[in-house]
Formats: C-alpha cells, structure tokens, sequence
C-alpha cells in the first residue's frame, strides 16, 4: 500500500505545483521556494512526521521534505542546547544531500561540455 | 472550466511525481530490505541516488527535455534541485571556475536553501517556544 500513497502523495504534491505554474506568473524557482516553506510550516504541529509515516519515499522525494528535515535537525540540537541549538543543527539531516548534489554536479560540470 | 492544455500538463506532472515518489519508496526498500540499511540512512541513500541520476542525465543533456516535458513532475521532487544545481554549473562553466561556476551553481536552488532555511528557523522558533521542541 506504500506504493500507492507515494505515488498519490509525490503525484499531489506536483500537481500542485504544476496547477500554479500553469495559473501564475511564479516561476519554478518560487514554487519550489513556496513549497520548502509549506514543508517547514507543517512540521510546527507535527503534520509532515505523519505524512511521511503515511506515504514513506513518496512524502520524502518531493523538495517539500527538505524544509521538514531542516526543521528536524534544528529542534533536534535545539532540545539539548535550547535556541542555539536550532542553528547547529539545522542541517544535519539534509547535509548529505545538499553536499552530495554540490559534489555531484561540480565534477560532471567539469567532465562535461554544456550544450551550447 | 480550466483548459484542456492545462488539465493535459496537471496530468503530467501528477504521473511524472508520483512514479518519481514509487521510485523514491522503491529504492527505500531495496537499501533496507535487501542491503541491511538502517532505515534513515536509506532515506538518506535514496536522495542521493536521485540526486545523482538527475545531474547525470542533466550533464548528458538529455534531462533539459524531460524536464520541459514533466514540468512541475520533475521540478518538484528533488530531481528538480539536482537539475537546477548541475545545469546552472554548466551553462556558466565557460566564464570559467570562480566567476562561472562559482558564482552560478546557486543561482537557481540557492532560494530553495535560503528559504528554507529561513523559514525552519522562523517556525522552529514558534515550536520551540510553543512545545519545548
């Protein structure tokens, strides 16, 4: 069944993102800019921990997620060293992910040719 | 009514994002299942391998044209952030390491990160001062 949650919920979750960019001005850098702070947002009452038990790989794909784990690590380091906290470990659950993406696309950038 | 062009793209972008999710939850599996992965770590696993396949094929330049196709599909899952990252390194690849590169492998998923963060510390606040974390 997590199979089919996954594709409802990653199918969802774009096609909101494609019902504004066909019905707006917003560009694709706003949306997704939009839809990290919606991720965010719904970590205040717990509602993304929920929707990932739910819908596994389908909640955690969509770049909805990486505002709930920025979220996670912050309020992770921030129960043991309060408000502080929050800024040590902001990026803890998403680190491997954005420095693989930085590794990852340096080296093809230098071992490719751009299209142009 | 919306129009038929644009029920066509919703479509799209419903199909494309839910499969690259299924793909997502697959791959979850696999680490997990048949490698003996902790589960968070599979996580972990799985975007990386997402993130690794998109800039491949953005590199190779055949990624541009899905991407126009699936729109929303591909953009938002974080295939989208890969994508932006690698083909925005490459475009500038030619102004050279520093000025090219450098200064323009953000340039379009750098308001991801921005906003993102921003935003966690802003409601992690809240949180922390509503439940203690």
């Amino acid at each position: 069944m997590i199979y089919v949650y996954s594709f409802l919920f990653a199918g969802f979750v774009c096609l909101i993102g494609q019902i504004i960019l066909d019905n707006t001005k917003l560009t694709p850098g706003h949306v997704t800019s939009i839809f990290v702070v919606v991720g965010a947002a719904l970590d205040v009452f717990s509602i993304y921990d929920k929707i990932v038990e739910w819908a596994g790989g389908g909640a955690l794909v969509p770049i909805t997620s990486f505002g709930h784990l920025l979220m996670h690590g912050a309020l992770e380091k921030a129960h043991e060293h309060s408000i502080l906290g929050l800024s040590m470990g902001m990026f803890d659950l998403t680190a491997t992910g954005i420095i693989s993406a930085i590794v990852i696309a340096f080296f093809l950038t230098l071992i490719f040719k751009p299209k142009h | 009514m919306p129009k038929p062009g644009k029920m066509y793209n919703a479509m799209k972008a419903f199909i494309v994002g839910g499969s690259v999710g299924v793909i997502g939850q697959l791959l979850i599996d696999v680490f997990t299942k048949w490698l003996d992965i902790p589960e968070k770590e599979a996580n972990t696993y799985m975007i990386i391998v997402l993130v690794f396949f998109a800039s491949l094929f953005t590199a190779m330049g055949f990624f541009d044209n899905f991407v126009s196709w699936a729109r929303a599909g591909l953009i938002v899952p974080i295939t989208g952030f890969a994508h932006a990252m690698t083909s925005a390194s490459l475009e500038y690849k030619r102004e050279g390491l520093i000025t090219g590169i450098g200064s323009n492998i953000f340039k379009i998923s750098g308001s991801v990160i921005l906003y993102g963060v921003v935003a966690a510390y802003v409601f992690g606040i809240i949180r922390y001062l509503l439940f203690g974390g």
